[in-house]
């Protein structure tokens, strides 16, 4: 490991570099505007011109997957890094000697996991203006599933804090007369890191599929401007993907970032 | 030919049990077929219950069912049913005047809370009832009852105890029910009908009705042959089929369905002054109506399989709708020229009114509904083409109604209406200034404009004249209003679409509820 990253780790972050800078570099890239409507040809195979054809109101599907892509390579990361920080800061209170703040940290762990968030969301949008801006009201949704979202990495990280309370080296470190930030920083963290990146890469599809059932509620990216959300949801008819397997490219899109954000993983916990 | 229908019942009994399947999309809330109120309770209270008068759903006219004959006298203010003779339950226990009569009290009274005494009663007034002997029954209201006899053919005449599954007067009764599986209906073996060879009805055993809420695996049921018809599918459920090659879909032409959209007129406080006085000008509605192309929305929405709505009445709907009114062509440069006349001004792709404001309003509409989130993306992508700038909000249903009829907080909405009448008074609490669903102004104490105040008339005295004619007059005049003024802007009427397994025989179809079902007693299988 010393010479460096490994040659699929290097594969990895160029390929995940390149989908982000495609994401960003969309407005440049697409060939048509994302919501320009081709009414003649609706629901059409790919075609020079449309290299992955027009969906059913006559877009440019390449130019959507584009624009889609910058939506949520931003958005479902950030919230999936809103989570594992509130997570992470939560579940620190597993650390302290106090049985009240664990107890608390667990109740309040079970409330946010039993919860039907669905209905936080409902209230959301109809707490919003109905003008507002569609970039706003994705980014509030997005923050919010970020926040909602802390429980389920956070019953991980509070089971490896309290297994690291028995540690050999925690005592060790503890009797070698180290601060508990010390301790926390050098010693403790890098045992989390491992396992909140992988709480990271579940957490992303889970939010790019959230966004998508949100979509349903009206909670998710509005329509036209794409996200990977809604263009999974053509997905929900079998006969469309039958009839127009282009359509799974989204999809296609999506298990390329995750095979790309695993090979990434392994390399971290070997690197540690 | 006689020899032949007379071996029609050995044919059907050699062919062993015929067994109708088909899905409803939930479970029925009640098997009390006076009280149902969603579709799939009325689908089983249409199988089940017997009725004294039925309309024929595709000659439109009253035919006499439970009732020997009927007779509408006093001017619509009353109605006398003589029943047949002999006829029973289907445990085998006599139906007479007596149960008509405790039906109709049971219905009427307001403690029930019976869908079907709603419609019987006047106002809150009662009609008085008159049994003589057990074969004559009159029904005499104060004042002339619209439609006096097509009421009764919804009321279905019940036994003297409720049961689970009760016993019942039509052609089938509920014999079975697995909550959340399915509900099986067998024959009446004491039902009054007979074809005329005189073979008992119904034809078939039994009819299973399998709950199942997800339309993509009904379809996928009906092409492996294990659901003999569809009700009504979607223009991509009918596309599949096409494709498929099974060519079982079947489309009935024009619905009595419309989709529409209307501004929000109600003076609410969310609403911005300027957007009110934009809202209220039947200029600028009319303007919005002509720039939308519905011939696209027909085309790419529905597949083709629906047409240009004309006004509140679908032409589907041949005796009510008002012939005279044409649709209106898509014109975006004369809406543009109208707008202008108002003191619009379209600058740099912008529209914007006198006082310089942009145009710009959100459309809500039903989240998960891929129509009308499709026509919502057309219609703002076709009002971009005039400069106004239109936001979709996809909502829940619930949320929705909450703002369009409660809080009404929303600019514009884009809906349907699934009609299960072809007689205008079913919409009579839409049009009404003072209505619950007065779409766009709901509940006004009085009517807000000389228009509306003018529907309000003609929809009140339309129900009180007692001839079809003369109601027909004045429903033509309605019609023509609101084709003036476009308090609801109507885009299409969808097609009806069935799908009808080649095996299924006796099918008349029609675009009225329940449309392939309606004349269950005469269906039987191949």
């Amino acid at each position: 490991m010393a010479g460096g990253p490994r040659p699929m780790t290097r594969l990895a972050v160029t390929l995940l570099c390149l989908v982000v800078v495609l994401g960003l570099a969309a407005p440049w890239l697409a060939p048509h505007p994302y919501a320009q409507q081709i009414r003649e040809f609706t629901t059409t195979a790919p075609q020079p011109g449309f290299p992955m054809g027009l969906d059913d109101l006559g877009r440019d599907r390449l130019s959507r997957l584009l624009y889609a892509t910058r939506v949520s390579v931003l958005l479902a990361p950030a919230a999936a890094t809103i989570s594992i920080l509130v997570a992470l800061l939560l579940s620190a209170l597993a650390a302290t000697p106090s049985r009240t703040l664990r107890w608390s940290l667990s109740l309040g762990n079970s409330i946010f996991l039993s919860l039907p968030w669905i209905f936080l969301f409902i209230i959301l949008r109809a707490k919003l203006p109905l003008n507002t801006d569609p970039v706003v009201s994705v980014t509030l949704t997005f923050a919010l599933m970020g926040v909602a979202g802390w429980a389920v990495p956070s019953r991980a990280f509070t089971a490896s804090i309290l297994g690291m309370k028995d540690a050999g080296w925690l005592l060790q470190a503890r009797a070698a007369g180290l601060k508990p930030w010390r301790i926390a920083t050098s010693h403790a963290w890098p045992h989390l890191w491992a396992l909140a990146l992988a709480q990271f890469r579940i957490l992303i599809p889970a939010y790019v599929l959230s966004e998508a059932s949100l979509g349903l509620l009206g909670l998710g990216v509005a329509d036209p401007m794409p996200s990977w959300g809604n263009l999974l949801q053509d997905l929900q008819h079998p006969d469309v993907v039958q009839a127009n397997p282009w359509t799974l490219a989204p999809l296609g899109l999506l298990v390329f970032v995750m095979i790309c954000l695993e090979v990434l993983a392994p390399s971290r916990k070997v690197a540690l | 030919m006689k020899p032949l229908l007379l071996l029609l019942p050995l044919v059907l009994s050699a062919a062993g049990p015929q067994q109708l399947r088909f899905a409803i999309q939930g479970d029925p809330r009640t098997f009390d077929v006076l009280m149902a109120a969603e579709s799939n309770s009325e689908t089983v209270r249409y199988l089940t219950a017997g009725v004294l008068v039925r309309v024929n759903r595709t000659t439109d006219v009253v035919q006499p069912e439970l009732a020997e004959s009927f007779l509408v006298k006093e001017a619509g203010r009353a109605i006398t049913f003589k029943l047949r003779p002999g006829l029973q339950f289907s445990d085998g226990a006599p139906l007479t005047a007596a149960d008509v009569e405790r039906t109709l009290r049971r219905a009427l009274d307001p403690q029930s809370g019976s869908p079907t005494g709603d419609t019987l009663r006047a106002g809150d007034a009662v009609p008085a009832i008159t049994v003589a002997g057990p074969r004559e029954i009159t029904l005499r209201y104060k004042a002339p009852k619209p439609n006096i006899d097509r009421l009764f053919d919804s009321v279905g005449i019940t036994p003297a105890t409720q049961a689970k599954l009760p016993t019942s007067s039509g052609a089938f009764f509920v014999a079975e029910y697995q909550p959340g599986s399915f509900v099986l209906l067998r024959r009446n073996p004491h039902y009054f009908k007979r074809d005329p060879q005189g073979v008992q009805l119904p034809y078939l055993d039994s009819i299973r009705l399998d709950i199942q809420q997800n339309r993509d695996i009904e379809l996928t049921r009906f092409e492996r042959g294990e659901l003999h018809l569809i009700n009504k599918i979607d223009a991509d459920g009918y596309a599949n089929l096409s494709r498929s090659g099974t060519r079982h879909a079947t489309s009935l032409g024009s619905s009595l369905d419309s989709e529409f959209l209307w501004f929000n007129q109600a003076p609410a406080k969310t609403l911005p002054d300027w957007k009110h006085t934009w809202f209220t000008s039947a200029t600028f509605r009319h303007a919005i109506s002509a720039a939308i192309r519905r011939e696209d929305m027909a085309r790419i929405v529905f597949k083709g399989h629906a047409h240009p709505a004309v006004g509140p009445i679908s032409p589907a709907n041949r005796f009510w709708v008002n012939a005279s009114l044409k649709p209106l062509p898509t014109d975006a440069k004369a809406s543009l020229s109208e707008l202008t006349k108002e003191g619009f001004t379209l600058r740099e792709g912008i529209l914007r009114d006198k006082a310089g404001h942009p145009v710009e309003f959100s459309l809500i509409t039903q989240a998960g509904n891929r129509p009308r989130e499709r026509m919502a993306s057309l219609v703002a992508d076709d009002l971009k083409a005039i400069g106004v700038k239109v936001n979709v909000v996809t909502l829940d249903f619930g949320s929705m109604l909450d703002r369009i009829a409660k809080s009404l907080d929303y600019e514009a909405a884009l809906l349907g209406f699934a009609n299960v009448e072809a007689d205008p008074s079913e919409e009579m609490n839409v049009w009404l200034s003072s209505g619950a669903q007065h779409a766009w102004w709901p509940a006004q104490k009085t009517p807000g404009t000389p228009w509306e105040a003018r529907i309000d008339q003609l929809e009140l005295n339309q129900a009180a004249e007692a001839t079809r004619a003369a109601r027909k007059k004045l429903v033509d005049e309605f019609q023509k209003i609101v084709r003036d003024q476009e308090p609801i802007i109507y885009l299409l009427n969808p097609d009806y679409l069935v799908a009808v397994a080649p095996s299924l025989k006796g099918v008349v179809p029609t675009v009225v509820p329940p449309q392939i079902l309606w004349n269950a007693e005469w269906l039987r299988l191949e």
